[in-house]
């Protein structure tokens, strides 16, 4: 498969081989050349990138570009897809996702993620928050009370919900019930908090404190976010990465990705020309 | 198109929706209400002094002193047509002979008809049969026999062209002038002094078991063994068709094979249900040998094939509609395939698959050719749990069938042919009543 692709204006986009280092020296996630195809369709073509601990990581660009794609790429969530491949690697702490052989289970584990509806169980909330660590083998009482208790603080949904956890978690707002799903992602304790666009089928008031609560998560989790707001990657995020067509336009600090972007597309996109 | 007309087609089409549902109803009511009316004959009824005492004698029901009194005055009344009877029998010798001959044979048919109505004559030997040692124990059934002391039947030929004409003639006219013509007016005026009828309520109808080919008790073994059919097949269905289901949806790939498959299933779901029985007996009993012969276990395993394909199809549609992100959020929060499964997708089908299994329930218990073969017989004992893997049973559908076709008395059971039909829709209305409830119940812990 060719490395160079064609884009509009004539220009001829080269995707590094080498990864793209920002910040820091360690990378949680770290993807070389990485692609994914559905079928004979190339989403995702040879991206490199390495992405910092600790930090959130904003991916934009236009829709279809390919970032969602990515975003389920590190979970491995693209196996529900069929005839869904990739090539390249794509690295977690050193160990390659894409392996056939590694334990998808420990491998989602280790990686939550959130998604662009609130999909919370038809269960209790108390069930929903319990919900991973119970699969993973947590049986004793007290101690799933205190998962639950400290999942909903740290999604600010604590003060809530606590005299309805026995109630449907469906009964709960849009916005309560997203915080509900980062509460069930964070419960088991994961590295990294992939969100696939959180706050899109929310109002502002909760898109607020959804926002808020990522700026709360950031040092304990390593938060990559697909978005397609503009204003919301650089409100919240670090880093930002610019897909365009499966390709990486542009990786670097939100600061300077907002600022003084080296490639004419981002500016163009982040200025609102076109995408 | 005009407003006008949109309205109006708008209205005929709403009207026509209303018109065919009421037809349903109405349908259903004209089906239902009789066999309701009819079917509760079994239950209340007018009971004679003779139900009373087939209760005290055979079932140990009752008070004895207090019944001891009733007949003795019911023998009372009943006395004088024995008198007159004897005295009748003094009289015939001297009748002229041709008469006599007549007399003596219609006096036979007579005493035949008043040992049906009331009880076998004084002195008579005991009869095997309860229902020939005892008199007419419902009053609607004492009423018509009484019709049959005092009125003969006949056949009118005289129009050669037609067939002969049934014909009531009455047997005063037949005794008149000899001393028994007394005896019909008053059998006609003590009917009640001689029975003494009283409104019976006879809920053991439910419990009882049959006695003497279903002339007296109840349906307990048929209810039993419907139970244990209906219950039985579920046992199979529910898990072959959800674990099948969740193959087909959560599994299985999409492709030719499973494509076939599905039509399989569908096939099958129309397939006779003789067939299945022929299937069940070949198959379940003659190369299986899950049993000696028929069993409430071969013909639970043929009913569950039966309904399997229904339980396969609602449980798929209702597993399918489980939405994808459950799925997802199960699988990024590290659950595997078989416990995203049993932990969400299930839990969330369940309603669906209740409707599945609500109408496969009424069709098991309520499916007839296919235990023929496999499970039913017309009489028995309610079984127990560990006879069901051995014994056959009788049940609701098959003997509501066998006592309206095959019965030797079918005109005097009536009201067990209707108890039973009325039990059996009861039943059913029942089991789906509670498993609709069960369905509703968590449909609602699902929603909000």
């Amino acid at each position: 498969m060719s490395a160079t692709v064609d884009v509009p204006l004539g220009r001829r986009i080269r995707p590094s081989r080498r990864p793209v280092v920002v910040g820091g020296t360690k990378h949680h996630v770290e993807a070389e050349a990485f692609s994914v195809f559905y079928g004979p369709k190339q989403a995702v073509c040879e991206v490199s990138l390495g992405i910092r601990a600790g930090h959130v990581t904003a991916i934009i660009g236009p829709s279809g570009c390919g970032k969602s794609t990515l975003l389920r790429a590190i979970n491995r969530m693209n196996d529900l897809i069929p005839g869904c491949r990739t090539e390249g690697k794509l690295m977690l702490d050193g160990e390659d996702v894409c392996d056939p052989w590694i334990d998808v289970t420990s491998l989602r584990r280790r990686v939550g993620m959130v998604f662009q509806k609130p999909n919370p169980f038809p269960k209790s909330v108390y069930d929903n928050v319990a919900y991973g660590a119970r699969i993973h083998g947590l049986r004793s009482r007290r101690r799933l009370t205190e998962i639950v208790e400290r999942s909903l603080r740290r999604a600010a949904l604590w003060d809530e919900v606590k005299d309805r956890l026995r109630l449907n978690a469906l009964g709960l707002s849009g916005g309560q019930q997203q915080r509900l799903c980062i509460a069930r992602a964070i419960a088991i304790e994961p590295e990294i908090l992939l969100m696939d666009e959180p706050t899109s089928a929310l109002d502002p008031q909760a898109t607020t404190r959804i926002e808020d609560l990522i700026g709360e998560l950031r040092g304990d989790y390593t938060v990559i976010i697909v978005t397609h707001n503009m204003q919301q990657a650089a409100r919240i995020s670090d880093f930002t990465a610019f897909l365009y067509e499966g390709d990486l336009i542009e990786f670097g600090p939100t600061m300077q990705m907002f600022t003084s972007p080296t490639e004419r597309r981002t500016e163009d996109y982040i200025s609102g020309r076109f995408g | 198109m005009q407003l006008g007309t949109r309205r109006l087609l708008d209205r005929a089409f709403s009207g026509l929706g209303i018109t065919s549902i009421l037809l349903l109803g109405a349908s259903l009511l004209v089906i239902l209400a009789p066999i309701v009316v009819r079917g509760l004959g079994a239950f209340v009824f007018g009971g004679t002094i003779e139900h009373r005492r087939l209760m005290l004698e055979k079932f140990g029901r009752g008070d004895r002193a207090q019944l001891d009194a009733q007949i003795a005055a019911a023998k009372r009344a009943r006395q004088p047509v024995y008198d007159m009877i004897a005295a009748f029998e003094k009289e015939l010798p001297r009748l002229d002979p041709a008469r006599r001959r007549e007399l003596r044979t219609s006096l036979k048919e007579l005493e035949e008809r008043i040992a049906i109505l009331l009880e076998p004559a004084p002195g008579t030997s005991d009869p095997v049969l309860w229902r020939d040692q005892y008199g007419q124990t419902r009053w609607d059934r004492a009423q018509v026999k009484a019709h049959d002391v005092l009125f003969a039947e006949q056949y009118d030929y005289t129009d050669p062209t037609q067939m002969g004409k049934k014909v009531w003639v009455p047997r005063a006219k037949e005794f008149e002038g000899t001393c028994l013509a007394a005896l019909f007016p008053y059998v006609q005026d003590n009917l009640d002094a001689m029975l003494k009828p009283r409104t019976t309520f006879y809920w053991r109808f439910l419990l009882d078991k049959s006695h003497d080919a279903h002339f007296f008790g109840g349906v307990g073994p048929e209810v039993l063994g419907t139970l244990y059919l209906a219950i039985g097949s579920m046992l199979f269905a529910i898990p072959m068709g959800v674990i099948s289901a969740v193959y087909l949806v959560e599994y299985a790939s999409e492709g030719r094979l499973v494509s076939t498959l599905r039509t399989f299933i569908n096939t099958l779901a129309g397939v006779p249900s003789i067939v299945f029985a022929l299937f069940g007996l070949a198959f379940f009993i003659n190369a299986m040998h899950v049993s000696e012969s028929k069993s409430v276990l071969a013909g639970s395993l043929t009913l569950g094939l039966l309904v399997l394909p229904i339980v396969i199809r609602a449980s798929e549609e209702a597993i399918r509609a489980v939405p994808q992100s459950y799925r997802e959020a199960a699988l990024s929060l590290g659950a595997g395939k078989g416990r995203t499964v049993l932990t969400v997708i299930l839990p969330a089908a369940l309603p669906g698959v209740f409707t599945g299994i609500v109408i496969s329930m009424g069709r098991a218990a309520g499916e007839t050719a296919p235990i023929i073969f496999t499970a039913a017989v017309s009489m028995g004992n309610p079984l127990g749990l560990v006879e069901t893997l051995s014994q056959p049973t009788p049940a609701l559908p098959w003997n509501i069938y066998n006592l309206c076709t095959e019965h030797e008395a079918v005109d005097e059971i009536r009201h067990v042919q209707f108890g039973m039909v009325l039990t059996l829709v009861t039943l059913v209305l029942l089991l789906n009543g509670a498993a609709i409830v069960a369905r509703a119940r968590i449909s609602k812990r699902l929603r909000a």
